[in-house]
């Protein structure tokens, strides 16, 4: 493979959304709008978080179809904490550790139990929706504090949205731990060969467990947020959040077969998902045609990705 | 009839530029077992890759029975006469054997398949070849060789005149050899011309009637095996001469370093008990299936040991876990590099450094500078051949996996090295580097143990010898008493 066949293979991605925003640009005055792309920010986030967590599974390996239900669950927590009688912080830690606690489920029946990944998290993502609505009887839960709304809803110094910049310091937080710990490392490890990570002395279940941990922590933030931003806790909230992380990841060349993936793909894959919804959006598309047109894209993205990878010297 | 079944001439073929394959011919007699040789890397596969219409060829010729050959597509080569058998068998093994046979063409019955024309078919090409074997096994259920004698059967249904074997015999014991070859033998004695690729040299001499070389992917030459012996081979294969296969290099051997004592590990391995002292290289020999995989395993606690203890340095240790045999010095050079020593994706580097990452570290982070340097020392000391160490393990050769698989270990800097057969499929330029590389390391303090089925390579390299049979260790062997009939005969189990 050539200097510049690499470079493109690792960085392409950056370049197709780069074509995409100037083509939308083009396509439509208003997109480029300075308030627009801050609204677009704004939208990638939530998913954009959850992505993040997707992407510590899948490149060990594994597969969580499970978070969009925590995200549910943890939503109706939050609101339930969030009506102004306790302190912010003890909503997002119930989030957090409620999140963990899934997470940490789906990992013992995958490393422990060996279930297949698939298997496991369709029984939690069925199941944790199910007890998001036992605990919010079925409603949404609504009366949240102004102050909760707020954590979503402001501004850093007027401009930036908060949500972005939580979504930014959790991108920094997570590619910080996968480039630059031997955690990350070992991701990276297990999912390239997870006989030969076990003989090279990792504790491949411990490793196997924490990343669908992180998945679930991820989910719970995620829960925490996308009810301040609704403000409700409705319990089908989050329906169909996991298959978007994963387009996400995909699309931004995480391989299903685990071992590969760089989170900058996956941030961006993020941003493609929203730049297409949003520039739809503005174009007036149909948002049943967007779900065809976004069905198109998962599948050229991992046509070109994979057939990139068989071609060899 | 002409006199070749299959020509192939001044075949050329290059890979963005790069010439894998230079003029290369190839004659094949019908009814002959013709050795194709050459180091990994001189492009036998891929020479055999263009015959299988895998890949296509840039000029050059090939006819088959007198006519114009070209294929594009595995099917189209079966289809007139040319079968394959891969050195890594790819069987169904949740299917019965007589579907494994037919896959991907199966009997039918208008729209239906005839599962029982396939049974009655499998059956009676089983019994041609004398393989008892149920055509209602499942694939799962038998041996390696076994599941080999399958695809021969495979490519026999299709009526194959040259079928091409890889690398046949590298998981199959002795004894198994001596089935294959008998069954090779049928074949020749029916007409069908066999292309055999093996590094192993005996059997080269022992089954192929001519034999072509290649080198770097040019064509080096073909003679009868008669006109053939050892040296000239190794001289036209590597391009000089290699008087000293098995190089030894004497280390001075000291105090005992490690004890297994009453070693169980369920059936597999019962009551197991050896030592090896510090700068000694200890062999294991014994046919596939005699627990000598299962036993090193256990002791680096890959499996749990359901008896026994294990002393280090006269300190008892309890190895529950790979971790733990880390902690305490050891390394596995595992049998099946692709399998579980490599991350095949993996760059040369992120492999190295895979188990010694946290001496790399610089401020408890990853420092890419640590690891470069410590990949970049390896590719050098160990000569692995790669492009860079950027280079995915994938795309290196047999003998080159092997080495940073090696170079991991090493750069743990473990005090007892275990290898399970770690020369299989490579070449005997790698071959004798590895060699070379157990000399050094038992020179400088450290102790080996080494499996393998080829009991040259053992009487060769090792100091001692344990022979293991059904779980058991059956006899032991110094240097000076090594004789192959001896290791052979323990290794049966049977009393001399």
């Amino acid at each position: 493979m050539g200097k510049r066949q690499k470079l493109m293979k690792e960085y392409g991605i950056v370049l197709i959304f780069i074509v995409l925003v100037i083509v939308m640009t083009i396509l439509s005055p208003n997109f480029a709008q300075p308030k627009n792309l801050i609204n677009i920010l704004k939208q990638t986030s939530i998913n954009g978080i959850l992505s993040l967590g997707m992407m510590f599974v899948i490149i060990s390996g594994g597969f969580d179809l499970s978070v969009g239900s925590i995200v549910g669950v943890t939503g109706v927590v939050a609101a339930y904490l969030g009506m102004g009688e306790h302190p912010l912080i003890v909503g997002l830690l119930a989030c957090i550790g409620l999140g963990a606690l899934f997470g940490l489920t789906n990992g013992i029946g995958v490393s422990v139990g060996n279930l297949p990944p698939f298997i496991m998290t369709l029984g939690m993502m069925t199941g944790l929706r199910g007890l998001a609505l036992v605990i919010s009887g079925g409603q949404p839960v609504t009366g949240i504090s102004k102050e909760y709304v707020n954590i979503s809803s402001g501004f850093l110094f007027g401009v930036i949205p908060y949500l972005a910049v939580y979504f930014l310091i959790i991108t920094v937080i997570c590619a910080f731990i996968l480039t630059k710990t031997v955690y990350g490392r070992r991701v990276y490890s297990c999912g390239g060969n997870l006989l030969a990570a076990r003989v090279s002395g990792i504790n491949v279940k411990a490793m196997q467990t924490s990343v669908y941990m992180i998945a679930g922590i991820m989910a719970g933030i995620a829960g925490f947020l996308l009810t301040a931003r609704t403000t409700v806790g409705a319990p089908t909230a989050g329906d169909g959040y996991e298959m978007d992380a994963i387009t996400a990841c995909v699309i931004g060349g995480v391989s299903m077969n685990g071992g590969t993936g760089k989170w900058f793909g996956v941030v961006i894959g993020a941003l493609i998902i929203s730049v297409i919804a949003n520039g739809l959006d503005i174009l007036g598309v149909s948002s049943h045609y967007q779900k065809i047109i976004k069905g198109i894209i998962i599948i050229v993205a991992v046509l070109a990705d994979v057939n990139g990878k068989t071609k060899k010297a | 009839m002409a006199e070749y079944i299959l020509e192939m001439k001044d075949i050329c073929k290059s890979f963005s530029g790069v010439k894998a394959l230079d003029k290369v011919s190839l004659n094949i007699k019908p009814g002959e077992v013709h050795a194709l040789m050459g180091e990994n890397g001189a492009g036998k596969s891929t020479l055999m890759k263009i015959l299988m219409g895998i890949y296509s060829l840039d000029s050059g010729m090939i006819t088959m029975d007198g006519e114009v050959y070209k294929a594009n597509n595995p099917k189209e080569a079966m289809n007139v006469g040319i079968s394959m058998i891969h050195q890594e068998l790819n069987p169904i093994l949740d299917m019965p054997v007589y579907e494994n046979i037919f896959v991907g063409r199966e009997l039918r019955n208008g729209p239906l398949v005839d599962s029982g024309a396939e049974i009655r078919e499998a059956k009676r090409l089983l019994e041609d070849l004398g393989i008892h074997v149920s055509p209602h096994t499942l694939l799962r259920d038998l041996s390696v060789a076994q599941c080999q004698l399958i695809e021969i059967i495979k490519a026999i249904s299709i009526n194959a005149k040259v079928i091409i074997m890889d690398e046949p015999t590298s998981a199959i014991t002795d004894h198994e050899v001596n089935v294959l070859f008998s069954h090779i033998d049928n074949l020749r004695k029916q007409g069908v011309a066999i292309i055999y690729i093996s590094h192993r040299m005996e059997e080269i001499f022992q089954i192929c009637d001519r034999i072509t070389v290649m080198r770097d992917g040019q064509y080096i030459g073909t003679d009868t095996t008669k006109n053939l012996d050892e040296n000239k081979l190794i001289k036209m294969m590597v391009g000089r001469e290699i008087t000293d296969v098995f190089p030894k290099v004497e280390a001075a051997i000291g105090e005992v370093v490690f004890e297994a004592k009453n070693i169980s590990r369920g059936k597999q391995v019962e009551d197991v008990s050896f030592s090896l002292h510090k700068g000694e290289i200890l062999g294991i020999a014994g046919l596939v299936g005699a627990g000598r995989t299962e036993l090193v395993e256990a002791l680096f606690g890959m499996d749990r040991i359901s008896g026994g203890e294990v002393f280090i340095h006269k300190r008892k240790v309890e190895i529950r876990s790979p971790r733990d045999a880390i902690k305490n010095g050891l390394a596995l050079v595992t049998e099946d590099r692709k399998g579980s020593g490599l991350n095949l994706g993996g760059s040369v580097e992120d492999n190295i450094t895979t188990v010694a990452i946290k001496k790399l570290l610089k401020a408890g982070l990853i420092n890419r500078q640590n690891m470069r340097e410590a990949a970049d020392q390896y590719i050098e000391k160990l000569k692995i051949k790669t492009s860079s160490r950027n280079q995915a393990v994938g795309y290196l050769s047999g003998g080159n996996q092997q080495k940073v698989v090696i170079s991991k270990w090493l750069l743990t800097d473990p005090e007892i090295i275990i290898m399970d057969e770690p020369t299989r499929g490579i070449d005997v330029g790698a071959k004798r580097d590895i060699y070379l590389l157990m000399g050094e390391l038992v020179k400088s303090g450290k102790s080996v143990i080494v499996i393998s089925s080829e009991i040259p390579e053992l009487m060769g390299t090792c100091d001692r010898i344990l022979v293991m049979a059904e779980g058991h260790i059956t006899g032991e062997l110094n240097r000076e008493d090594f004789a192959q009939e001896h290791i052979m005969s323990y290794a049966s189990a049977i009393e001399v």
